[in-house]
């Protein structure tokens, strides 16, 4: 009784809260919940008659949580879709889908343990580490710490879906019996070698440098140690024959135990064939058809902000989501199949940014700044943006320096010609701004809408 | 002019955005027509004192400091030698904690450093995390700022015979207590101010430069010629503003 009084109580409040115009109340009941009664969440958690799923990584959680759903389709899910992935957020879509039969959480990699341990789930899917705002998150290390711990924890009947091309990643599965290991397996997608901020680079045995037969996505990729032996896993599911097509699309033929398939999806990049493997495997082992998976990738459109294209007056802005050196670094390496004439990077340093913006420096703009037109560098840390630029090798005067992200969208779009694409790379805080901004001027749908077709 | 800079471990200690502070180096020393050259110096290269004019070691990970860790201990009697003959050097948050005597583990251990600096590290239960400004005097009568960004656990005591860097003005600094921020011996400087330091402290860096230029030449540090620096100034303001609304409180 109490917990139906507090879940009615925690829906009512995120009601008022979407009705007050407040980013669309999509952690506010959880938080309520959560202050009141954090056990509720594992009573709710418990009703759920299929159980639940989690995803965590450093990059992709949106995403791949976003595609799992989709290839789940007509299932009944609780899903904290806007990627609200604290407890709180978890909290509040168990307390929006009254009567789901599923839980699909994306839970972010420091409360990892605690989501564990409340929801427990039949599989979790952990998606790759990489260094993202050490002010946040402190060290790459203390992370696996704690994800160490949290799979020791687990019951044995809890699978365990990895990323074996990433060598922390895959080594939490080595004891353990119920895993999928997924991939990739294209020699021809690697990159010429490891990345300036390749994080694992030395192995996790006996801590000598790894060779890499391939590296596609900073650290992640086919290596091997040749001091002591160890190396990447057999893959249970791998992306083979991948073809990029630019900021478009991207298609793979995807190899698993209980088939194989062509996948076609509607968004670009290798880290996105990362998350499609991914969900494919975390799908395939709750029991969904490979066809599944297929319809599934192909229907699914890019999670909230991630990746956008906004048509506006005859052009269309292209919000790129940037928020730490690898993410980024696939970011620009998308762009240079065909670099664009004007590019706007916006960098805020909110505590959801990072504080710390170090790590613009880590990103491999270079690439882009040979061909670039024009570089508008915004948002609260321009000026420190600007000279990431400079020192990069732009030259002054193709910088502009325009802390306002409404005057630098707008300086932009000036910019680029008629029926083109304005190229925007903002980090959260900015990505929320400038998409407010659009909606301002009606060209985008507030993102707690169902963007569902 | 060539300067020759000596780059410690690249390859495992570069968190920080470390080649920021070496391409705000290189671009600076170009700009008044002298050549960085850099070369990395990694785990069994001998460093030969003499052999450069600049020194850099930057942060990493935990791993990847205890893999290097006794690699440059072994490097200690090399180092101080070149430090002694005036080379300048840049120690950056876990190179800084690296070139004392050593580092405490929470547990009692004790991993020896390469004791250039007279000061000892011990690992604290909090980490320190935000952005910092500092008041320093590298040179008598010439009082500066630096703005900048620590995250360390480590807790630095400095000997009462080591000179820091500079004062706190808001920030956590070496150990949250002191008021004192990083340590300098003569041309070489530690500091936990990463963010990268350099681009938004181009004086400093230019004092790093002129420093490496007298180890060069054997003549006293040069003047270098102003630069305009306005988006340099600009990158300072906005980061010292930040540290003064939410620099970490001691």
């Amino acid at each position: 009784m109490r917990l139906e009084l507090e879940t009615s109580a925690a829906r009512m409040l995120g009601a008022l809260s979407r009705a007050a115009g407040r980013g669309g109340g999509t952690t506010i009941p959880g938080k309520l919940l959560w202050k009141l009664d954090p056990d509720a969440i594992d009573a709710l958690a418990a009703r759920l008659s299929d159980g639940a799923v989690m995803v965590s990584a450093t990059n992709g959680k949106t995403t791949t949580t976003g595609m799992l759903a989709e290839i789940l389709g007509d299932r009944s899910l609780a899903w904290n879709r806007a990627g609200a992935n604290l407890m709180s957020g978890v909290a509040s879509a168990l307390v929006a889908a009254r009567g789901a039969k599923l839980g699909v959480f994306e839970v972010d990699e420091g409360a990892l343990p605690e989501a564990l341990d409340r929801l427990r789930p039949r599989a979790m899917l952990l998606g790759n580490l990489f260094r993202d705002q050490l002010d946040r998150y402190g060290e790459l290390e203390i992370i696996a710490e704690r994800w160490r711990s949290a799979v020791a924890a687990l019951p044995p009947a809890t699978t365990l879906v990895v990323n074996a091309d990433d060598p922390i990643v895959a080594d939490l599965a080595a004891e353990r019996e119920l895993v999928v290991r997924f991939g990739l397996d294209d020699p021809r997608q690697a990159r010429a070698g490891l990345q300036h901020a390749a994080d694992s680079k030395y192995c996790v045995r006996c801590g000598a440098p790894y060779t890499f037969a391939s590296a596609y996505v900073g650290h992640l990729g086919d290596y091997h140690c040749d001091a002591c032996g160890h190396r990447r896993p057999v893959l249970d599911v791998a992306a083979r024959r991948i073809e990029l097509r630019g900021l478009l699309a991207s298609r793979f033929h995807l190899v698993t135990a209980v088939g194989k398939a062509d996948i076609e999806l509607a968004m670009p990049g290798l880290y996105n064939v990362y998350n499609a493997t991914a969900a494919a495997s975390l799908a395939l082992a709750i029991g969904a058809s490979i066809e599944d998976v297929r319809t599934g990738l192909a229907r699914f459109g890019a999670s909230f902000g991630r990746f956008e294209r906004v048509p506006v007056g005859g052009r269309s802005v292209v919000l790129l989501l940037v928020k730490n050196p690898a993410g980024a670094n696939e970011v620009v390496r998308t762009l240079q199949t065909g670099v664009p004439p004007v590019l706007v990077v916006a960098l805020n340093d909110a505590i959801a940014d990072g504080q710390d913006v170090s790590w613009i420096w880590d990103v491999d703009f270079e690439p882009l700044l040979e061909q670039v037109g024009l570089v508008i560098a915004s948002g609260e840390r321009a000026a420190e943006l600007g000279l990431r630029m400079l020192y990069g090798g732009l030259s002054e005067e193709r910088l502009e320096v325009v802390p306002s992200l409404e005057q630098a969208l707008d300086r932009g779009l000036s910019k680029v010609e008629a029926g083109t694409d304005l190229i925007v790379l903002p980090t959260y805080t900015a990505m929320l701004a400038l998409r407010a901004i659009l909606a301002k001027r009606g060209a985008v749908r507030p993102y707690w809408e169902p963007q569902r077709r | 002019m060539r300067i020759r800079v000596g780059h410690l471990y690249p390859e495992y200690l570069n968190i920080y955005a470390d080649r920021g502070n070496i391409a705000v180096l290189t671009r600076r020393a170009a700009l008044r027509g002298h050549e960085l050259v850099v070369s990395p110096v990694g785990v069994d290269d001998r460093l030969e004192p003499g052999a450069h004019d600049l020194l850099y070691i930057g942060g990493g990970q935990d791993r990847e400091q205890a893999l290097i860790a006794p690699d440059l201990a072994e490097k200690g009697d090399d180092l101080r030698t070149a430090q002694a003959r005036g080379v300048a050097l840049l120690a950056v948050c876990g190179g800084y904690q690296l070139l004392g005597r050593g580092y405490r583990g929470r547990d009692g251990s004790f991993m020896p450093g390469a004791g250039l600096f007279a000061h000892e590290t011990a690992a604290g239960d909090v980490r320190m995390i935000g952005d910092v400004l500092l008041e320093t005097e590298l040179e008598p009568g010439g009082r500066r700022t630096i703005a900048g960004f620590e995250n360390h656990a480590g807790r630095t005591l400095l000997d009462p015979s080591a000179e820091p860097l500079g004062r706190v003005v808001h920030g956590f600094g070496n150990d949250g207590t002191s008021g004192h921020e990083g340590c300098r011996l003569g041309r070489a400087i530690g500091t936990y101010l990463h963010g990268p330091l350099l681009p938004r402290n181009p004086w400093l860096a230019d004092w790093l430069l002129a420093q490496a230029l007298a180890h060069a030449t054997g003549s006293d540090p040069p003047s270098l010629s102003p630069l305009p620096d306005e988006l340099e100034s600009e990158a300072f303001r906005v980061a010292a503003a930040r540290a003064r609304r939410r620099g970490g409180r001691r």
